[in-house]
């Protein structure tokens, strides 16, 4: 039954792009977006439909536009000029380019591009050009893939705007794991799940049989660590997306939850729950040797491991109510960094380092936040009757979450929103979505 | 061709969008379960249990305590139930208990699932004072995955912070 699932999986996992290499071309900066807290105002962007040399390839031409279209002006930054506006038509990528008429539209930017197929392989070009500088930004890139594929070329495509434009590093060409909800809220059918960024390609990893929760990747994207009630109780398990094959992180009858990787991807930290009382440990899983991290009395768990590996971040009530803590990952003293009203929860470290996102309830509110790895600098994002579990995209711009509404026929939805608060949007899934966790950029 | 390519996806898309409760995992056949067996009205004519049946311990004595916000105390309340369904399983001691711990909605993930591993020992820890061995009771949290009250408010969030012991005859040995 698994290798069925998989057969597609693998599929995709194996794809190769052939990019050109792209040279950070050295320019003087008028097509910049630097993302600052403050509003800014979205870059009018040129952005013709993809022309073909065969008319048969219109279709997918206009759809890799499309996906183009909504990552670049999903970040917020940038706005479409539309095409009705557009007095040049003649915009293929080899093609000569009329500033003028761009500049006439007040474009910032003109993205120009083509499309063909052949024998199931699609072949995309692409070229990125400052209008007011009236020249090239950056080099064209030819993308090479199976007709298949045709989303994540178009994802890269967008990535290679937005990194150039932006000067971040890109993050459309990601995935995200993530919990997918179906009948009564009493009684829920949770499947672990996996789709694109932005919704697309959704297909559950579970059936639904036994409960899931809480799904993370792997450093490299290549594993789930996630939680289960397979055997009765929950335990945490490995799932290789690749191969499919699945294996317990633990053989004891203790509950264990809340698994995350360390980020040389060699051990995993969790929680285990050992006559009644919550502690975090880690787990190496090559020897599956297993070492406490924290002995309280108190609830510590959702533990995030800094992405240089030195510290801990997790959660305790060892005060009373439940606060943000940190440590040094081999040993030491917690030292609290949460101090605000309310209690503190799921912190989890940016890819950068610099930032802690976290779960924050205050008077019967939810909140999704980011506090500075010392606790200063608190921002709150988002508020709802419930928000939770937030997950950061891979280049640390953005973050994902899940709102639930309240109710008997309330659930979970998935949302995002960038590290600024800006830009809230619901990410569509096929059924309630809860628990998201964003891979990294995917190669 | 590449048109059929399309027009595949397209129908493909439908389908997981209309695909009943479960998500389609592409297997075919195996969309187990769908909505729990909820909703009716139901009717039973009240019984006598035996004083010695796991419905006696479950429906006369009563299966659940209840627990106040954030906390794992057992209230006098609780304690009342408790020490009946302690003296009911030293007199039945062919059977063993698995005590669910639950919370409600208005809380984290994991820490709802370590609140209600802290009742489920709460209430292990009361009936083992009490005399019922260690080894015929199990827990299991639930945090809040399970709620037995789906309203967003109070009335429904007090009856979801609770611990029900489960009784089922002991397999062998």
């Amino acid at each position: 039954m698994m290798a069925r699932i998989w057969t597609t999986v693998v599929l995709v996992a194996t794809l190769v792009f052939a990019a050109e290499h792209v040279r950070a071309q050295e320019q003087r900066v008028p097509l910049r977006i630097v993302i600052t807290e403050g509003v800014i105002e979205p870059m009018p962007i040129a952005l013709p439909t993809f022309s073909v040399g065969n008319p048969g390839d219109r279709e997918l031409a206009s759809r890799i536009t499309a996906v183009i279209v909504d990552d670049l002006t999903g970040t917020g930054l940038f706005r479409r000029i539309s095409p009705d506006a557009y007095l040049s038509s003649d915009t293929g990528a080899d093609s000569r380019i009329r500033f003028a008429d761009w500049r006439a539209i007040n474009a910032q930017a003109l993205i120009a591009g083509s499309v063909v197929t052949a024998n199931d392989v699609i072949e995309v070009n692409f070229r990125l050009f400052d209008v007011f500088a009236e020249s090239e930004f950056g080099k064209g890139v030819r993308f090479t893939s199976d007709v298949g594929s045709w989303r994540r070329v178009a994802h890269k495509i967008a990535d290679s705007i937005y990194q150039r434009i932006t000067g971040e590093l890109p993050y459309f060409d990601s995935q995200v794991a993530f919990i997918s909800e179906s009948g009564a809220k009493g009684n829920r059918i949770k499947q672990l799940a996996i789709m694109d960024y932005d919704g697309a390609n959704a297909r559950a990893l579970t059936d639904g049989t036994d409960i899931v929760l809480a799904p993370r990747f792997s450093p490299d994207g290549g594993l789930l660590i996630y939680t289960s009630y397979e055997t009765g109780t929950p335990s945490v398990y490995l799932l290789n997306l690749r191969t499919g094959a699945r294996q317990a992180v633990l053989q004891n009858p203790d509950m264990a939850f809340a698994p995350r990787f360390f980020p040389d991807g060699g051990k995993v930290v969790l929680s285990l729950t050992i006559d009644g009382n919550t502690d975090i440990f880690e787990v190496e899983l090559g020897s599956r040797k297993v070492r406490r991290l924290t002995s309280s009395a108190a609830i510590d768990t959702a533990p995030s491991v800094s992405p240089d590996g030195n510290w801990i971040a997790f959660e305790s009530d060892r005060s009373r109510r439940q606060q943000i803590y940190i440590m040094r990952a081999r040993d030491g003293e917690p030292r609290r960094i949460s101090f605000g009203e309310g209690r503190y929860g799921t912190p989890v470290w940016s890819p950068t380092g610099d930032y802690i996102a976290f779960t924050k309830q205050y008077r019967g509110r939810f909140h999704i936040g980011v506090m500075r790895a010392d606790g200063s600098d608190e921002r709150i994002l988002t508020a709802s009757f419930l928000d939770e579990g937030p997950t950061w995209s891979p280049n640390g711009r953005n973050l994902m979450f899940f709102r639930e509404e309240p109710g008997e026929l309330g659930g979970p939805s998935i949302y995002s929103v960038d590290v600024y608060g800006r830009n809230l949007r619901r990410i569509n899934t096929p059924q309630f979505g809860s628990d998201p966790s964003w891979s990294p950029i995917r190669r | 061709m590449k048109l059929k390519v399309m027009v595949s996806l397209v129908s493909l898309a439908a389908l997981v969008a209309c695909s009943g409760d479960v998500l389609d995992t592409g297997v075919a056949g195996n969309a187990s379960g769908g909505l729990g067996s909820g909703g009716g009205i139901g009717q039973a004519e009240l019984q006598n249990y035996e004083p010695d049946s796991p419905e006696y311990f479950t429906e006369l004595i009563g299966n659940t305590v209840y627990f106040e916000v954030d906390q794992s105390v057992i209230s006098e309340d609780s304690a009342a139930v408790l020490r009946q369904q302690a003296q009911w399983l030293n007199q039945n001691t062919e059977y063993s208990v698995l005590v669910e711990g639950h919370a409600d909605e208005q809380g984290t993930r994991e820490y709802n699932l370590a609140l209600g591993a802290r009742r489920a020992a709460a209430v292990k820890s009361f009936l083992t004072d009490l005399g019922v061995a260690d080894i015929r009771l199990a827990t299991v949290t639930y945090g809040k995955e399970r709620p037995v009250a789906v309203c967003s408010s109070e009335t429904c969030w007090s009856k979801n912070r609770r611990s029900v012991s489960v009784v089922e005859r002991e397999s062998g040995g």
